[in-house]
């Protein structure tokens, strides 16, 4: 186990250092980050005080080193339009998405783990239909659009929640639904598959023979077996969801981490497009490490040898 | 000894298994998802590629006179435009006619490319495996830590925004189910007898791969593909939708949602539209994706 | 004072894509208390189904149909599922063929013996693991209470085997069906096994029903054998007399395949029975044996083959045998 453990943490830190490296080289694909740090009419001696200002004159691995260096002092730059640090501009934009994110990936279990359930204990009747219909449903619509969609019904025509901020609970539920169902096709069908297949193994059939209570069978035996791989997803879903908060948080105008990014992508703020893509990446690598060594802490098979 | 040709005849009446191709043709026929998604999907596909003839009007031409005219449907609508007219008096079927061809166009073109990168990936993991597949599987995984539509977006912002670019950079960033399951498929089958044979054979790797291992994992790579494309289209679709994907004023169907979104509260059908066409497009080809899945899996398992 | 179990006339059907299964047709067979009945066949002659249906357990598509279908008096086919529950592991339980695969990998051994007993019995939770503790060191397991702790991960296919014999045992049931218990084991532990199962059984007064293909299982276990053949019984009677002296031509080309002391000549070569077993889809015509039948007539191939009875616990489904 804690082999194994150690294995994950080294994969992890080796991720972590090239996906900063990618997101330090990302404002680099269109060349020199000076003009674009400069604005479009900025004249020879403005780039090059520019380029003197943020080390640009240096050669890229150096200036890449440095800003890896500062970034783990938890100095990620300063922000040309915000004038300020980008880790104090960030700070609270990421706790409203988390909470958005938390939530949403909250409305896609509690729909569809139930629903993986009762479509795998019910095949081909009306619920299992019913739950299939959804996940197609659900993974072919653009989320802005249904974002868009949930306004015009739940806002505009029934005025049951605002149009737009994130001032309380009631500007949280649409833009909740419209980020978490994205995750419930992927949480239901593999709760459904991965209970079809444990409901036909031979540990169920001991269970049953023993003459344990359905509720027994399914809750203690098959589901405990059965949600393990779930918990991997959980992990990426809620990777997906924060990056695409960027769409949701500007379609209802949420001040949030997403919104940000792409209020920063569309300034060319390059330090802070930077600091969000390494933040949302690391997040993601300390996720799927998390769940990992979650799932062996669930499966005595990989914790207890 | 028994005389096995003079043996009577047998106890049960004998079962006429159906050929591969029967069997194919039944469950084709029996799967309504395949056959909706397959049926609505070939209307997009001619309405698209007929675009030319069938659209009333020219899709860049404005008309600020007849501006934000209702569909037919409406009262005050007319049959001269069928689905209304935009902001700026554009006719909004003709529109969404050529909108169809951009999205098909992205959806192929940026599948083709993240298909070309993830299969090799994934076939060179799971054929050679040891260091190949460590590297693969590394590759995948930082691939993976990327959020997509954020890098998609600086990227496309950064070097401005055109239709071979959003392809470009939708292709660079979506490979990774291919590689994952190019490289599971590959794996399973890596050690099975056919492949040893050609290998003793003498065959080079290459053609190993083309002529002995491809043609068991098309299927897969089918299923992958339609996948990869329906997410290229709604990831398009988002960008533009966002202003940094194709740029106004080719009639892409995110971009006419985002037009559409400042008139959403008094003419909602101008969202409702693009909007429904594009979950309509997606959704067939996820029920073909689907469908092809179920109709060639092994037996019993459909 | 009637039997433990008494079947009569089970048929079971089983949904397949080229049509319906008849995968068991038409058995009847018993087991009194103390008794070892055989159920012995090749693989696919619906034997496990057989014992499957006892327990209330077929796949979901599979449908059963019976004229008697009684265990201590309670029929059977007319109990619910709500009230099956509280016979199966109580009064009936199962061994099963795969040990490696029957035990569940998320609980611990303790956990899962206690189970059975906390589920049928208001018993504390202490009281069910001294009963686990007893029957674990009845089925020769040292050191039980540090098992109990263990996964099944930990274990070898041996131990996990004669757990699942002491978790059949935990509510003392009346009557046992084993489903090839030793079959995944190595041989010298199938020897063990069995004669763990023998001595239980004597112990505990329980009928048992013996599933297996191996008639060496079946000489050292079985008071009666029951031989079935694509989905039929084609021949019964108490061990020592079908061994000795095998009425149907099935059950004598079985005996040929395998050497048994005192019966096969030395330096003779073993036999095997050509052709394949049917798919029994459809309407059964005649003997189901037929084609693959050395002794075959014309009239095998016409009617319906009666079982009929050769003395007392011996009967035989064929044309050839006169009385």
């Amino acid at each position: 186990m804690l082999q194994y453990s150690l294995k994950r943490i080294c994969l992890a830190l080796l991720v972590a250092v090239t996906v900063s490296f990618l997101s330090f080289m990302l404002v680099r694909v269109s060349g020199d980050p000076a003009f674009a740090l400069a604005g479009e009419n900025a004249s020879e001696s403005e780039l090059a005080m520019v380029r003197q200002q943020y080390g640009l004159d240096r050669p890229v691995l150096v200036q890449y080193f440095d800003w890896a260096g500062r970034a783990l002092h938890g100095d990620l730059g300063q922000s040309p339009y915000f004038k300020e640090h980008v880790v104090v501009i960030i700070g609270h934009r990421l706790q409203v998405t988390m909470i958005l994110g938390l939530s949403a990936l909250a409305f896609a279990l509690i729909l569809s783990i139930p629903l993986g359930v009762v479509a795998a204990i019910r095949p081909n009747t009306w619920i299992d239909r019913l739950a299939l219909g959804l996940s197609v449903f659900g993974q072919a619509m653009p989320s802005f659009w249904f974002g868009l969609i949930l306004i015009l019904i739940f806002s505009v025509k029934l005025r049951w929640f605002p149009v737009s901020g994130s001032t309380s609970w009631r500007h949280l539920v649409l833009p909740t639904i419209a980020l978490g169902y994205y995750g419930i096709p992927a949480f239901m069908r593999l709760t459904r598959s991965g209970m079809m297949d444990v409901l036909s193994s031979d540990y169920i059939r001991t269970a049953r023979a023993k003459g344990l209570r359905a509720a027994s069978v399914i809750f203690k035996h098959a589901l405990r077996n059965a949600i393990i791989p779930v918990v991997s997803v959980v992990a990426v879903q809620l990777g997906f969801m924060l990056g695409g908060s960027v769409v949701i948080e500007s379609v209802f105008a949420i001040n949030g981490f997403g919104l940000l990014a792409y209020e920063s992508i569309a300034r060319a703020d390059l330090p802070m497009i930077q600091a969000i893509v390494l933040i949302l990446s690391l997040i993601y690598v300390v996720l799927t490490l998390l769940a990992d060594i979650l799932n062996a802490l669930l499966d005595p098979r990989i914790r207890v040898s | 000894m028994t005389n096995l040709t003079n043996l009577p005849s047998e106890p049960f009446p004998a079962i006429v298994f159906p050929t591969p191709g029967q069997t194919m043709r039944r469950r084709t026929l029996a799967h309504w998802g395949f056959l909706l998604g397959a049926g609505v999907l070939v209307i997009l596909l001619a309405a698209s590629l007929l675009a030319p003839l069938l659209a009333p009007y020219d899709p860049y031409q404005q008309d600020l006179v007849h501006r934000l005219v209702n569909p037919v449907w409406y009262a005050d609508g007319t049959w001269s435009h069928p689905l209304g007219t935009d902001g700026l008096g554009r006719d909004y079927l003709s529109r969404l006619l050529y909108g169809g061809r951009i999205s098909l166009l992205i959806g192929v073109t940026a599948m083709s490319i993240s298909g070309l990168i993830g299969s090799s990936l994934g076939i060179a993991a799971g054929y050679f495996g040891g260091r190949v597949d460590t590297v693969v599987s590394f590759l995948v995984t930082t691939r993976l830590a990327l959020p997509v539509i954020l890098v998609a977006l600086a990227i496309v912002a950064l070097v401005g925004g055109s239709l071979p670019m959003v392809i470009m950079v939708l292709g660079l960033l979506i490979w990774d189910r291919f590689a994952v399951v190019m490289r599971s498929s590959t794996q399973q089958l890596r050690s099975a007898d056919f492949i040893s044979a050609a290998q003793a054979t003498g065959c080079s790797t290459l053609r190993i791969i083309i002529r002995e291992l491809l043609p068991n994992i098309m299927n897969n790579l089918i299923v992958v593909a339609t996948l990869a494309m329906s997410r290229a289209i709604l990831l398009e679709a988002a960008l533009s939708y966002l202003g940094m994907g194709v740029q106004p004023p080719l009639p892409s169907w995110g971009l006419m949602i985002a037009e559409g979104k400042e008139f959403m509260f008094f003419t909602p059908w101008l969202i409702v539209i693009p909007g429904t066409v594009l979950f309509l497009m997606v959704l067939s080809i996820n029920l073909m994706g689907d469908g092809i899945r179920d109709i060639t899996a092994p037996e019993g398992r459909s | 004072m009637s039997k433990l179990l008494e079947v009569n006339d089970l048929s079971i059907d089983l949904p397949v894509p080229a049509g319906t299964l008849r995968a068991v047709r038409n058995v009847s067979f018993a087991v009194d208390k103390g008794e070892t009945l055989a159920l012995v066949g090749e693989s696919g002659c619906g034997k496990s189904l057989t014992a499957l249906s006892l327990m209330d357990l077929l796949p979901r598509a599979a449908k059963r149909r019976a004229r008697i279908f009684r265990f201590d008096d309670l029929d059977l086919m007319a109990l619910g599922e709500r009230k099956m529950t509280d016979i199966r592991g109580r009064r009936m339980s199962m061994i099963f063929q795969e040990p490696m695969t029957s035990l569940n990998p998320c609980y611990t051994i303790g956990n899962q013996l206690e189970e059975a007993l906390l589920r049928h019995q208001t018993v504390s939770r202490k009281q069910a693991r001294e009963r686990a503790v007893f029957l674990l060191d009845k089925v020769g397991i040292t050191a039980a209470g540090s098992r109990l702790k263990q996964y099944p991960h930990q274990l070898s296919g041996g131990l996990r085997q004669r757990i699942m014999i002491s978790m059949a045992l935990m509510c003392g049931p009346s009557l046992i069906i084993a489903d090839e218990p030793t079959t995944a084991l190595d041989v010298t532990i199938q020897a063990q096994i069995l004669a763990l199962l023998s001595s239980l059984q004597d112990e505990f007064e329980m009928g048992m029903i013996m599933i297996t293909h191996d008639l060496g299982v079946v000489s050292r276990v079985a008071d009666q054998v029951a031989v079935m053949y694509c989905g039929e019984i084609i021949e019964t009677g108490s061990t020592k007399a079908l061994f000795a002296d095998p009425l149907h031509p099935y059950t004598k080309g079985l005996l040929d395949c395998i050497p048994v002391p005192g019966r096969t000549r030395r330096g003779a070569h073993l036999s095997s029975i050509p052709g394949t077993v049917p798919t029994p889809i459809g309407e059964l015509t005649g003997c189901v044996f037929r084609n693959r039948c050395p002794e075959v007539t014309a009239a095998c191939s016409e009617g319906l083959i009666e079982t009929r009875n050769f003395g007392e616990n011996r009967s035989c489904r064929c044309l050839l045998m006169q009385v």
